[in-house]
């Protein structure tokens, strides 16, 4: 179908349009996607959290409360923007869209599903550090900018967590990089056709996933890791000053960077939208294909997605110090002997 | 000396040895904690009243008497270097009282605004609203830099001024309002980098003038305010107000009221150490672990619902017994209870106990010395956290408590860690007691007959209780009439703060520290600003 949108597209409009045309309408399906993903997530989050704690979630608009994110992402549509005095106003504008920004060029570099994959060059696991990276300027300026304190020392907090776990972070993808021999994030999933990479890579995978995991955690600020915005502490850390949809970018950026970071861990690890092969088992491996692809996909991601809840809502947060002793202390060291076994097996 | 109760003995001195007594109580005699001091407006004089005690005898109380007869400029010497909980106790007595306490490091007022016209307790007070009107439009900030002092030297007063902060100083304002003060706390503090280098609290924002309204009260009404002190614990503090009405009226309590009673505040501080201990979770992140409290919270206000109707405010307390007799389901539905919180203690030392992150968040962090801990009042658990033996239950028994085997809990450590697990024990303590008295419940009428008008004998009447956070006091000074000449409310949670202030200025203690080190003190907010 898509083939023939194009044909189409270039019988009308000539060759330069058309690929301008199919851009922007590939950014609008992105855009999409990314929305209503952020709207299951807010509800899943709600919901699994509430069974967590005992309690029901919510469970008043729709059936089971399933509208309840949708009637959500209304009201803060419609909320006042406040006015804050003597902030430095164009950063602060600024600052959540280089947030979202940063989060949907990451999120575009996912591979869906089978064909469903938007950016994919061979530096691709490069690109996704790099742009995964940006959103801590957001960050940064955000805090700066709002003329508060509070946000300031959540602002310098995320700045030292989210540097200090990239490391981590990048050097648990590179053991993978290691393993597959290339960056391009398709010929990763590829490889992966055969078995996943967490068991084609023994005992240095399942470390790397588990480091990427807690790394990853990390990165997107959200418990035990949350300092940056520690609600005990910080009311809101770097965004307390923001409303309506500008705190709304920071909230869908959270959600989805946490969606993001299980993405990549279900591609690297788990073979992405890679249906479970198991070497010759045919008639196994064939009725696993008639799973579609999409279905894999996301069916792994939200199983990561579910680990990083569970976490969340059990474990209290950890203090600065501890934070960063964690990763410089503990879990560097462990990733770049990982790295090192990981290129010895794959010399072996 | 004369004695005037079993065990209080009162000492009455001139303002000029007050001082030199106070030092000598407390160095010679080792009247090491300073239970309180009343403030007393007597028409011609302005006094105050220590009521000291001894960590090491803890039956004994002393009450020294001290006035001064000059209402224009009513001094005295301050007892802040004797016991660090006079510090807040003098600021209370100067903002209410007006009297200066020479030699006080931070003279300003505790509760109200520095610019409040008038000293409220005194008996010429004038209450008028013109003279403190209520301001609509935007106040000017209030000044919060500097504190006045006086001070003698070689029989020269001299007042000075000193400025708390530097004016390079990072200071935050941490609350009033904060997700994290447990109320509406304000807290100024300093900060280098992460690690806190002063802190200045602030209280008053929700100041309510209980003891004043207390004046133009009857008995039975003041009731109704000491439930809404600390509310967490609101029926024990009725119950210390009931037991002091009631000894004063010489009247006992039947024993089914007795029981009920002490069952009651069983309840209440299973309750309350529920909170506090959820609410310290979540102020370490685990927002799980306080709902889990709230849940189990619950199930005590159900019963507290079926019995008297009032979940928060139970209301049940009266003076000479209790209001209404139980429900029929209570004794079957705390049978019930007791078993199902054994089983969710287990479940949130599970959870939150043994965890890898809580136990290193607590680790090293919060150390209160047993000697600090009484020289700053700090009752309760978490003084016994520190291994002090400060439980009212055991060293006074009133109500059941004497009939009763249960333990109390001591921790030598002084760490955070002891102040967070003391509160679990406490629990599995006060299901014990409830166990032993549920069944034995007397039959009997549930309350005493009393006066319709209760008028109580002149005198000055001091009961002291249990409550969550420590001891909570009661006195009462009588004319004779229908409402009280002046009622004081020992609070356990004002001197905490005061405990938070000492252990959180600790070297290299952070801003995430403080917040757990509140949550470990577990004080309410509302019982400071009474």
């Amino acid at each position: 179908m898509i083939m023939q949108i194009d044909k189409i597209l270039r019988i009308y409009l000539g060759d330069t349009w058309a690929l301008l045309t199919e851009f922007v309408l590939i950014g609008v399906a992105l855009l999409t996607v990314y929305a209503v993903l952020a709207l299951i997530l807010i509800y899943a989050e709600r919901k699994i959290c509430g069974f967590f704690q005992c309690r029901i979630g919510p469970n008043r608009v729709g059936k089971w409360g399933i509208l309840q994110s949708v009637a959500d992402m209304i009201k803060i549509l419609l909320k006042e923007l406040i006015h804050i005095n003597r902030a430095d106003h164009f950063l602060f504008r600024l600052a959540s869209f280089v947030i979202i920004a940063a989060s949907i060029c990451t999120f575009a570099a996912l591979p869906f599903a089978d064909g469903a994959h938007v950016i994919d060059f061979n530096i691709g696991i490069f690109y996704l550090m790099a742009v995964s990276s940006l959103g801590v300027v957001g960050i940064l300026m955000a805090g700066w900018s709002s003329n508060s304190k509070y946000t300031m020392i959540g602002a310098m907090r995320s700045g030292a967590q989210l540097i200090s776990y990239e490391i981590s972070a990048g050097l648990s993808l590179l053991t993978i990089v290691i393993l597959s021999g290339t960056m391009q994030i398709s010929e990763i999933v590829a490889q992966q056709s055969e078995m996943w990479f967490i068991f084609k890579g023994h005992i240095p995978a399942c470390l790397a996933f588990l480091t990427y995991l807690i790394a990853g955690h990390a990165e997107t600020n959200r418990g035990p890791f949350d300092l940056p915005e520690a609600e005990s502490e910080l009311t809101a850390g770097y965004h307390t000053e923001y409303s309506g949809i500008r705190f709304g970018f920071f909230y869908l950026a959270e959600y989805l960077n946490m969606f993001i970071i299980a993405g990549i861990a279900s591609t690297m690890f788990l073979g992405g939208w890679m249906p479970l092969h198991i070497p010759g088992w045919e008639l196994f491996n064939n009725t696993m294909d008639y799973i579609p692809s999409v279905v894999w996909f996301f069916g792994k991601t939200f199983f990561c997605v579910f680990l990083a809840l569970w976490v969340r809502w059990s474990f209290p947060r950890l203090r600065i110090d501890q934070l960063l002793n964690l990763e410089w202390k503990i879990l560097m060291p462990i990733c770049l002997i990982n790295l090192i076994l990981m290129t010895l097996v794959v010399a072996l | 000396m004369n004695i005037n109760e079993i065990n209080i003995h009162t000492v009455s001195v001139s303002m000029d040895k007050a001082y030199e007594t106070a030092a000598m109580l407390r160095n010679d005699e080792n009247f090491d904690f300073l239970f309180d001091i009343v403030g007393m407006d007597y028409g011609d004089s302005l006094g105050v009243i220590y009521y000291l005690s001894q960590s090491s005898n803890p039956q004994n109380i002393l009450s020294l008497k001290t006035a001064t007869d000059n209402r224009d400029k009513p001094e005295l010497f301050s007892v802040h270097d004797l016991w660090d909980s006079a510090n807040v106790y003098e600021r209370e007595i100067y903002d209410f009282f007006g009297i200066r306490f020479i030699n006080h490091p931070d003279m300003r007022r505790i509760f109200l605004r520095s610019d409040w016209k008038g000293y409220p307790f005194r008996r010429d007070y004038d209450a008028d609203p013109t003279i403190n009107p209520v301001p609509l439009d935007n106040e000017r900030l209030e000044d919060m830099e500097t504190s006045p002092s006086v001070s003698m030297i070689m029989g020269q007063e001299t007042e000075k001024v000193h400025t708390l902060f530097d004016n390079n100083e990072y200071i935050i304002n941490f609350g009033p309002q904060h997700p994290a003060t447990h109320g509406v706390l304000h807290l100024r503090i300093s900060l280098d980098g992460e690690i806190i280098s002063k802190i200045d609290p602030n209280f008053g924002y929700i100041h309510r003038g209980v003891e004043k309204m207390c004046e133009s009260y009857t008995y039975p009404q003041i009731l109704h305010l000491t439930d809404r002190l600390d509310y967490l614990s609101g029926t024990i503090n009725r119950h210390a107000f009931c037991l002091c009405c009631e000894k004063a009226l010489e009247i006992e309590a039947p024993q089914r009221a007795v029981y009920i009673r002490t069952i009651i505040d069983e309840l209440t501080r299973i309750a309350s150490h529920l909170i506090g201990w959820g609410s310290m979770c979540m102020d370490m992140g685990a927002v799980t672990a306080f709902m889990y409290g709230l849940r189990d919270r619950e199930k005590i206000m159900d019963i507290f619902e079926e019995t008297s109707g009032g979940r928060l405010m139970v209301n049940y307390n009266v003076i000479g017994g209790v209001a209404g007799d139980i429900h029929s389901n209570f004794c079957r539905k705390v049978k019930e209870f007791i078993p199902y919180m054994r089983k969710m203690l287990k479940e949130h030392h599970l959870l939150f106990t043994g965890n890898p992150i809580a136990r290193g968040r607590m680790n090293g962090v919060g150390y209160l010395s047993k000697a600090k801990a009484i020289s700053l009042g700090a009752t309760g658990p978490s003084g016994r956290a520190s291994g002090w033996h400060n439980d009212i239950r055991k060293i006074e028994p009133y109500s059941a408590y004497d009939k009763v085997d249960f333990d109390e809990i001591i921790h030598d450590g002084g760490m955070t860690f002891d102040r967070y697990v003391i509160r679990l024990e406490e629990i599995e303590q006060s299901l014990r007691i409830i166990e032993q008295l549920i069944d034995n419940i007397p039959e009997g009428a549930c309350k005493e007959k009393t006066k319709a008008i209760i008028r109580l004998p002149e005198g000055e009447f001091f009961q002291r209780v249990e409550n969550a956070r420590g001891q909570f006091g009661v006195y009462i000074n009588s004319r004779g009439d229908k409402t009280p000449y002046r009622v004081k409310f020992r609070s356990p949670s004002l001197v905490l703060v005061g405990a938070l202030k000492e252990i959180a200025t600790a070297p290299r203690t952070k801003v995430a520290d403080l917040i757990m080190l509140g949550g470990s003190l577990d004080y309410v907010i509302p019982c400071i600003d009474r």
